[in-house]
């Protein structure tokens, strides 16, 4: 008895802080989603379907984030999962360590700064410019689709990288060499052995870098320039400049339904493709 | 394959180099190197903008990871031994908290303390026994903390957890067997065990907090936290004082970072 008062005492804390701080606050963005807008802005209590039916004003928004997100995505994808298997597989184990770190690193470090750096390479006088020294014209990267894109990979790259390389470390190097002692030539050892193996990983990575990307907010606003609206922007836009609680409640409901949804047909989808190879990774 | 992996490594540090390596320039020019100067520092570090966000972004860092391990910790000690319905709500709620966009947690906290201090202001006005000295609530220092800590006490059960994972049970026995109290047994053998998870835990949540932008920018008020300052500033245009302080923002982040990795790493239980 004395041991349950204890557990609960240990949750206490935890538990009010999980409650004011993160059921309240989404709670109320729930209700405020259904109400209306002040006259200097604001929530006024109401139950009205209006916010939703209105989501069609902020469709820029979505469709820009529903284009961008798989896109970075899978770019991310490209460019990670050789890298990937260059750690798994390649590396000599003495450096994959610190290699692996190597990729982690600036995942934990400032998004901002990171991001500001793009805008010091890819503006006037960073990469156009050099392009220019070398007469290949003077393109504009800065403020474009193309910058907003080069700034998600930069950023997400890492978490992509690392549930990559966990799962084909795990792979048993095994089923590569009884592979290719039976005569596998090495690209369909990977497209038969390695790459099902690793879906696992490219699964949870897509999945990590595509639910941070439609949050995103900081990447477009610094290297879209205004040109390329996220979801978050339109938010930031509704809370701090327009002020309207209500609409902006609704457009971040949408946002997180449409998160959901994704990611549960999303799952729905992996399971079904690993689901018939249960039996090879019991190998 | 190496050279693909070298492209990489360039394409993850090159852009990181130039902003530290143009701090250093002693010219006004963003295109070319002048020479070495130290001036963009001590500029940035003059500047009382700059001083005062700094401290700001200090003072959140490190009082919502201290926090965010104490009650993490404690909550993740607690879940070890709950079973049922409580458990999973607690996991659920990690789960959220982890998973849920940033900037929806920005708003969401925003509109629930604005509208939560409309109700209490009056309230408090009421009941303080000379109106005009009743204090005001307002977003700022408070909300930070408790915005920041939120996320960190998530990540610091996290990593504690997988820590208690990786643990010895049978030294627990053996104290056990051997006649300590339960509580010795907590001091002495479990505690020792999970400190370097718990350091690891509160130089993330640090790192965490100190880098955040988006809660931030939500729920600072009139606060300017250093992630802040350095947005607003990037608007009004590129100055190498910028590429100073996001030197020294990087700088920083790196050391607990490597702490955190090291602790983690010499410490990790044998198997």
């Amino acid at each position: 008895m004395r041991s349950r008062y204890r557990t609960a005492l240990f949750l206490l804390p935890a538990g009010a802080w999980f409650f004011a701080m993160l059921v309240l606050p989404l709670v109320v963005v729930f209700v405020f989603s259904f109400g209306e807008r002040g006259p200097a802005g604001g929530y006024v209590p109401a139950f009205t379907f209006d916010n939703f039916l209105n989501l069609g004003a902020r469709w820029a928004a979505f469709k820009n984030t529903m284009i961008m997100a798989p896109l970075g995505t899978l770019a991310c994808l490209l460019i990670a999962y050789p890298l990937a298997y260059f750690l798994a597989v390649r590396a000599s184990p003495t450096w994959r360590t610190l290699l692996l770190i190597l990729v982690i690193v600036p995942f934990w470090t400032s998004i901002l700064i990171r991001s500001y750096a793009w805008i010091y390479l890819l503006g006037g006088q960073g990469l156009p410019s050099l392009l220019e020294a070398l007469g290949l014209g003077n393109p504009r990267l800065i403020n474009t689709p193309f910058a907003v894109l080069v700034g998600i990979v930069y950023g997400y790259l890492p978490l992509m990288v690392f549930p990559i390389f966990v799962s084909l470390e795990r792979l048993d190097k095994r089923l590569l060499e009884a592979a290719s002692d039976l005569g596998a030539p090495p690209m369909n050892t990977f497209l038969t052995v390695t790459l099902p193996l690793s879906m696992p990983g490219v699964a949870t990575g897509c999945m990590l870098v595509f639910i941070l990307l439609m949050g995103e907010f900081l990447i477009p606003a610094m290297l879209g320039g205004g040109k390329v609206f996220f979801i978050g922007n339109a938010l930031v836009d509704l809370f701090l400049q327009s002020r309207n609680w209500a609409f902006g409640s609704a457009v971040a409901v949408a946002l997180v339904l449409v998160m959901v949804i994704t990611v549960t047909v999303y799952m729905h989808l992996t399971r079904r493709w690993s689901g018939g190879r249960d039996d090879v990774s019991l190998m | 394959m190496r050279i693909y992996a070298l492209l990489v490594y360039l394409f993850l540090y090159v852009p990181i180099g130039i902003i530290v390596l143009f701090s250093f320039n002693s010219g006004k020019a963003a295109s070319q190197l002048q020479g070495f100067s130290v001036q963009w520092y001590g500029k940035a570090l003059s500047n009382t903008f700059v001083v005062e966000a700094f401290q700001t972004s200090l003072t959140v860092a490190f009082i919502s990871a201290l926090l965010a391990t104490l009650f993490g910790t404690m909550a993740a000690l607690a879940l070890q031994s709950l079973t049922g319905k409580l458990r999973t709500l607690f996991d659920a709620l990690i789960y959220i908290a982890v998973m849920v966009p940033g900037i929806v947690i920005g708003i969401a906290t925003l509109i629930a303390l604005v509208t939560l201090f409309e109700w209490l202001n009056p309230l408090l006005k009421a009941i303080w026994p000379m109106a005009e000295a009743a204090p005001q609530l307002s977003l700022g220092i408070g909300s930070l903390i408790a915005a920041h800590g939120l996320f960190s006490m998530a990540l610091v059960i996290i990593i504690v957890r997988a820590r208690m994972a990786g643990m010895d049970r049978s030294l627990i026995e053996a104290s056990a067997d051997l006649g300590a109290t339960p509580f010795g047994t907590f001091r002495q053998v479990t505690l020792p065990q999970l400190f370097p998870g718990i350091l690891a835990g509160f130089l993330l949540a640090f790192t965490f907090s100190f880098d955040d932008f988006i809660i931030a920018f939500f729920v600072s008020g009139s606060q300017t936290t250093l992630p802040i300052y350095v947005f607003s500033s990037i608007r009004r245009g590129v100055t190498p004082e910028i590429n100073a302080i996001g030197s020294m923002v990087l700088a920083i982040s790196l050391i607990l970072l490597i702490t955190a990795q090291s602790i983690l790493r010499r410490s990790a239980p044998k198997s």
